[in-house]
């Protein structure tokens, strides 16, 4: 039987990396969301607070700053399972490495993506805890939004993982986020409630991963949370998580063992 | 612990791929302490067998066994007892040289505390020592070599696996590489190669196969294989130019090989074989007397030379 620890033999080396190039990544994990954080929530949220029908009934910057928590979420970790899983089997060869000692597919793909679930960790509790100190989070319930922003995370790098290691070329990457990534970020009630929209993007964005964990985010964050919407939201995250998962993994086997 | 001692045991070993049949029923046995090798053109199915052997690719016909076990089982119980130096470097560019040796070790599950005084072993043994803090993407074509070598020994491997060891590397690089090699071999580790240079073969193996195709087509030691498929020396002909029509080479050595731009003959005696060309007005500094290799026996066995 293969040891459970096993993943983590895979995770120590990807750590050993980031210590060479954490700084680099700091600007689109932490400063990007703050600077929408600032434009819109601030700047444009004057003009929004001083309409009469501010959504959910709080100041704007409020509304905005769980969106943007699950919104990051996302990104980075689309972002870390898509070239660098690419580059772990093209460029690099690191996968191949791994391989070639007891590791496992599934050793090589969740070691990974602990460290994905890593930087989503340690981007979004560095963000929660300066939103905290704006007065966006309304209450103590806003601490759970840092594991749903780890299962945001999981959500999206489980598939991303899966179709990085099957596709041959780079330029497989850039459609996904602008056609998939950028529009969820958008449309997906990160910066207004999706009942806005017409009928038909209103039904897609429920469809979207993103908009369940911006529901659970913001519900946290601004202590309205109630249970039974919020194991809905979870479960359809952990299905995207799951799902994503065992493609992943077969796609590994496919791609490292032939 | 395993099939008749052996550390590779294959029966009608088969790799295909989709249509495309890598590997066409081979059989081998390689024992402990050998040095073992699969000489061949690119293409022969050389790299399928080693990664075969190395547990990272499935067996699609045949049986194998390494170190007695089933690689469909126990494939990383396997991995864990092998040593692989890859045909394309896998190393971390970014990590320092020690760096590299340390994840490495810890994928197999060492502690910190073993692997500190391993990899001070083993940095010496490729001599990198005064390169262990140094990053890894500005050394030399060699010395990254030498230190994916290095890495794969972080686990004490019962069987080292070499895809082309010195491929792409300068003649000097090579023989440190060979030197280090060979060293492992005098320390009774059983090593098994692929390469498509005969002289690395030469130098390196106990026994080796000659693979073409797919299939194993001649086995034995080098000097073995030399006997049995060319003679003792060769008479190289090479021409300014054309071939000159009128150059009759009947009787002339055992057997003639023509190639795009020279003429082999295989001979017993060079020396009377060059003079009797020469009364054939063939100008002396056209032809060359050399021994036999393991090339002529490549070019016997298949019509074809390993490198073209």
């Amino acid at each position: 039987m293969e040891n459970v620890f096993q993943p983590l033999r895979a995770y120590e080396h990807w750590l050993a990396q980031y210590k060479r190039v954490w700084r680099g990544t700091i600007g689109t994990s932490l400063i990007n969301p703050l600077l929408y954080l600032a434009a819109l929530g601030v700047g444009l949220g004057t003009i929004v607070d001083e309409s009469s029908n501010a959504p959910a009934g709080v100041p704007y910057l409020d509304f905005i700053a769980p969106g943007l928590l699950a919104a990051a979420a996302m990104q980075t970790a689309a972002t870390e399972s898509s070239w660098p899983v690419m580059g772990a089997i093209k460029w690099t060869r690191t996968y191949y490495a791994m391989t070639a000692t007891p590791l496992t597919e599934r050793d090589v793909l969740i070691g990974h993506q602990l460290f994905v679930i890593t930087r989503v960790l340690t981007a979004s509790t560095a963000y929660l805890l300066i939103v905290a100190l704006f007065g966006a989070v309304h209450s103590w319930l806003g601490l759970l939004a840092i594991p749903v922003a780890v299962l945001i995370g999981t959500a999206f790098s489980m598939p991303m993982a899966a179709y990085a290691s099957s596709v041959e070329q780079d330029r497989s990457f850039p459609p996904i986020f602008r056609f998939l990534i950028v529009p969820m970020f958008l449309f997906s009630g990160t910066f207004f409630p999706v009942t806005q929209m017409p009928l038909v993007f209103e039904l897609l964005a429920y469809l979207t991963p993103i908009w369940h964990g911006v529901e659970l985010c913001r519900g946290a964050m601004l202590g309205t949370l109630e249970l039974l919407p919020a194991l809905g939201h979870l479960a359809y995250l952990l299905a995207w998580t799951v799902g994503g998962f065992l493609l992943a993994r077969r796609s590994y086997k496919r791609r490292l063992f032939r | 612990m395993s099939d008749n001692g052996s550390m590779i045991h294959a029966r009608g070993l088969v790799k295909r791929f989709g249509d495309l049949v890598a590997v066409d029923g081979i059989d081998l046995d390689v024992r402990r302490g050998e040095a073992f090798g699969f000489l061949g053109p690119n293409g022969a199915g050389k790299s399928s067998t080693m990664r075969m052997i190395g547990c990272v690719s499935p067996v699609s016909g045949g049986t194998l066994r390494i170190l007695g076990r089933d690689p469909d089982a126990d494939g990383p119980q396997i991995r864990a007892r092998l040593g692989v130096v890859p045909q394309q470097d896998t190393l971390d560019l970014e990590l320092t040289v020690r760096e590299n040796v340390l994840i490495y070790g810890r994928y197999f599950g060492l502690t910190r505390r073993e692997l500190r005084p391993k990899i001070d072993e083993l940095l010496d043994f490729v001599q990198l020592t005064d390169r262990a803090g140094d990053k890894v993407e500005p050394l030399s074509g060699g010395m990254k070599r030498r230190l994916t070598i290095a890495r794969s020994l972080v686990n004490d491997p019962d069987l080292l696996l070499l895809d082309e060891p010195t491929t792409g590397l300068d003649p000097q690089a090579r023989h440190v590489v060979w030197d280090r090699l060979f060293r492992l071999k005098q320390r009774g580790v059983t090593l098994v190669l692929t390469t498509h240079y005969m002289d690395e073969a030469e130098q390196l193996c106990d026994r080796l196969v000659v693979m073409d195709h797919g299939r194993i087509v001649a086995e034995g030691s080098p000097r073995q294989l030399i006997e049995r498929y060319s003679t003792r020396e060769v008479v190289e002909i090479r021409f300014e130019g054309d071939r000159p029509e009128t150059l009759a080479l009947d009787g002339v050595g055992e057997r003639v090989e023509e190639l795009p731009d020279r003429v082999l003959v295989y001979t017993h005696d060079g020396d009377a074989t060059a003079a009797a060309l020469a009364e054939r007005n063939l100008p002396p500094h056209a032809t060359l007397v050399r021994r036999s290799t393991l090339e002529d026996v490549f070019l016997h066995l298949t019509g074809r030379t390993l490198v073209d």
